[in-house]
């Protein structure tokens, strides 16, 4: 009767239930939706990084990240082939050169990284496989042809069938250049991506540098990034190999890494602070109730019930009015995110400002169940834990007192 | 003897589970002595406002039987619902002593003083008796409901209480929906329901018509009679002191007369 009576309570004022129910829904509904619109930002920089010629996992010489110099490419990468055939089905591997050069042209010249690609491969590992918008994509032997970005093309004033020469240097010390006629142009997410990248087939990257079949790097695209970690431990065991050094994406994208769990800070700080705002309504609220129903409580009191049964009944209001309220914004916070998981919310308005942090243009919130759960645990828990205030107020008042109360 | 059984029980008493076989006991110990229902020896109560004393009751010695249905009567201000307060546990007395069925109150704790209003006290007041939310079944359930009956049982019995009331009929009505004569019934059914060692009714006719109030009289003389329950009553009101089997005159906190008819 304790649980009817405080259902029936909060609808004796309809228009006060009304409005801290909405501010209690708008609150979770906010909890939620801006909370997957975090991580929805900070999955897709992780995807960004991780299509951009990272993968889950990579395999390089163990000099190689202090100092990514010819010097320090793999030695032979077919022997890694066993181990390689040891991955889980949905893995895809592929190897690639990655070195500093210059690109130039007559008229402009500028500092990229060529990568040396097997396109087949790296088609289902990277962005490039589907980035290129025109032109065409490079053949499996394609010795002349470069792929470069749009805001490269640009940058360079030129165009589609023009040339381009590619300088680094080589394998024996000497300063390599070769030219390449320009097959494709690639869009990517961000504009430095663009600029930073040009593509060229593997075979042509080793001759170039006179390689051999060196390679700079072999880089692992798991069916699931959570896998990372255990999959690098399982290829770690089956290379005897000291040279080579297998690294996860939170490894090689340290930043990233360490932006992410910033993520973990900001929904934590935005949930207090919503939570705080929506508490003192809901504080306030409660008492007004109370407050309201002096003579009421002075009568249940007398009738000799329990200080401890009283706190219980006002809880009882504060359960319902919550439990409704999460509910409702449970579902209108998942019912946003459903309805913009298709399309996303386009930011390219705002590119220029976001690509500085690494971000999208278009961001698709992501629910990460662990922070719907602690959104629901906090406005839930914390919001009992605050009506106790008000409960333990009405449970005070002495009957007398209370009845005698106008 | 006795006072090593009280001391006992005392101590069962505190063992926090025994409430209701205490006062079983206890009742049953003192009921050979022919104990009244109600005593009050010396009670005084000075209410304290700013530097103001107002003495509210001034040496009452008043003694209730079992079974009584007694009128305290006075002008505005005399003491009356202090001293119905005090009789009922709602209040305590600043000097003197009062035994309610064998229970000394001065010396319980506030939870005990809940307990007892709960199982031995029937309250009446003048208005704003019902909870506003509850139907007035359930208004007459809720203290057997407080007291660990059964459902099916407290329901059986107060839907035959209503019925003894007069209010057939009208069990799921909510107190806005009732008369006041019709609140007042459903608090005296409730009051008496859990067959209360004693039922205060502070002005219990102060808000109602003459006629209504007479018959909420006459339903209380009736519950006295077939019920044998103890009623004490506080009026004004000279049609209500009528009714009453003996009345008590209050006047400045003191006892100015007492008669039984
Ligand atoms: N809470 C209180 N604080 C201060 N004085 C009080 C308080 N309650 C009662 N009094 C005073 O005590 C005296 C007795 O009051 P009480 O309410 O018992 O009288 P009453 O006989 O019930 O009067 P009425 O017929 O008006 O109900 C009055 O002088 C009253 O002003
Ligand atoms: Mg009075």
């Amino acid at each position: 009767m304790i649980l009817q009576m405080g259902w029936r309570n909060i609808w004796r004022n309809k228009r006060r239930t009304a409005v801290i129910l909405v501010a209690v829904i708008i609150g979770v509904w906010a909890m939620i939706f801006m909370g997957a619109l975090m991580r929805g930002i900070a999955d897709q920089m992780v995807k960004n990084s991780i299509a951009t010629l990272t993968g889950h996992i990579q395999l390089q010489d163990a000099a190689f990240r202090n100092d990514p110099v010819i010097e320090h490419f793999l030695k032979a990468p077919d022997k890694l082939a066993p181990v390689l055939g040891r991955l889980p089905a949905d893995a895809r591997w592929t190897q690639r050169i990655r070195v500093n050069a210059v690109a130039a042209n007559a008229r402009h010249s500028d500092g990229v990284v060529l990568a040396g690609i097997d396109p087949g491969r790296e088609a289902k590992i990277s962005f490039i496989g589907d980035a290129v918008y025109q032109g065409r994509y490079l053949g499996e032997d394609d010795l002349n042809g470069i792929i470069v970005g749009r805001a490269l093309l640009e940058k360079f004033e030129t165009r589609l069938g023009h040339k381009l020469v590619l300088m680094s240097q080589g394998a024996d010390g000497e300063i390599a250049s070769r030219a390449f006629r320009i097959v494709g142009v690639f869009r990517a997410e961000l504009q430095s991506t663009e600029k930073q990248f040009v593509f060229v087939t593997l075979p042509a990257a080793q001759q170039m540098l006179k390689t051999g079949d060196e390679v700079s790097e072999i880089a692992i695209l798991l069916g699931n990034y959570r896998d990372a970690a255990a999959v690098a431990n399982s290829i770690r065991a089956g290379i005897t190999d000291q040279t080579v050094t297998v690294y996860t994406w939170q490894q090689l994208l340290p930043l990233v890494s360490s932006i992410m769990k910033m993520y973990d800070g900001f929904i934590l700080v935005w949930f207090i602070v919503v939570f705080i705002a929506m508490g003192f309504g809901l504080v306030n609220t409660i008492l007004m109730a109370v407050f309201e129903r002096v003579r009421e409580f002075g009568l249940l009191r007398s009738l000799g019930m329990k200080p401890r049964l009283v706190v219980a009944e006002v809880l009882a209001e504060s359960f319902f009015l919550l439990a409704i309220g999460t509910l409702v914004g449970n579902l209108l916070g998942l019912a946003s995110v459903w309805l913009l998981s298709g399309s996303g919310i386009d930011l390219s308005a705002f590119a220029q400002g976001m690509e500085f942090a690494g971000m999208s243009r278009i961001i698709i919130p992501v629910v990460y169940v662990r922070d719907v759960v602690s959104a629901d645990l906090t406005v839930f828990l914390l919001g009992l834990l605050i009506s106790l205030y008000p409960a333990v107020k009405a449970a005070r008042f002495t009957p007398v007192e209370a009845m005698a109360h106008t | 003897m006795l006072s090593m059984v009280n001391f006992i029980l005392h101590t069962w008493f505190f063992s926090g589970v025994s409430f209701a076989f205490y006062f079983i006991l206890h009742t049953c110990l003192y009921a050979e002595h022919k104990m009244n229902i109600v005593e009050c020896r010396d009670v005084k109560k000075v209410y304290h406002q700013g530097h103001l004393a107002v003495t509210a009751l001034d040496g009452i010695t008043l003694a209730i039987e079992q079974g009584g249905f007694v009128a305290l009567a006075g002008p505005s201000g005399s003491g009356k619902t202090t001293l119905l307060n005090i009789i009922g546990g709602l209040d305590r007395a600043d000097e003197g002593s009062v035994t309610l069925d064998g229970n000394a109150l001065g010396e319980m704790s506030e939870a005990m003083l809940a307990e007892l209003r709960l199982r031995k006290v029937g309250f009446v007041f003048q208005s704003f008796n019902l909870i506003p939310v509850l139907s007035a079944v359930e208004n007459v359930e809720f203290g057997m409901l407080l007291q660990g009956v059964p459902a099916a049982e407290r329901r059986q019995r107060a839907w035959a209480m209503l019925d003894d009331v007069g209010l057939a009929g009208l069990y799921h009505r909510r107190p806005s929906e009732l008369s006041g004569g019709q609140q007042q019934r459903v608090a005296v059914a409730r009051a008496i329901v859990s067959d209360p060692a004693i039922v205060l009714a502070d002005e219990p006719t102060a808000n109602l018509d003459s006629a209504t109030g007479k018959g909420l009289l006459e339903l209380m003389l009736r519950m006295n009679e077939t019920k044998k329950a103890t009623f004490i009553f506080s009026t004004h009101d000279k049609m209500v002191m009528d009714f009453a089997r003996r009345l008590v005159m209050l006047r400045d906190g003191k006892v100015v007369e007492d008669t039984r008819k």
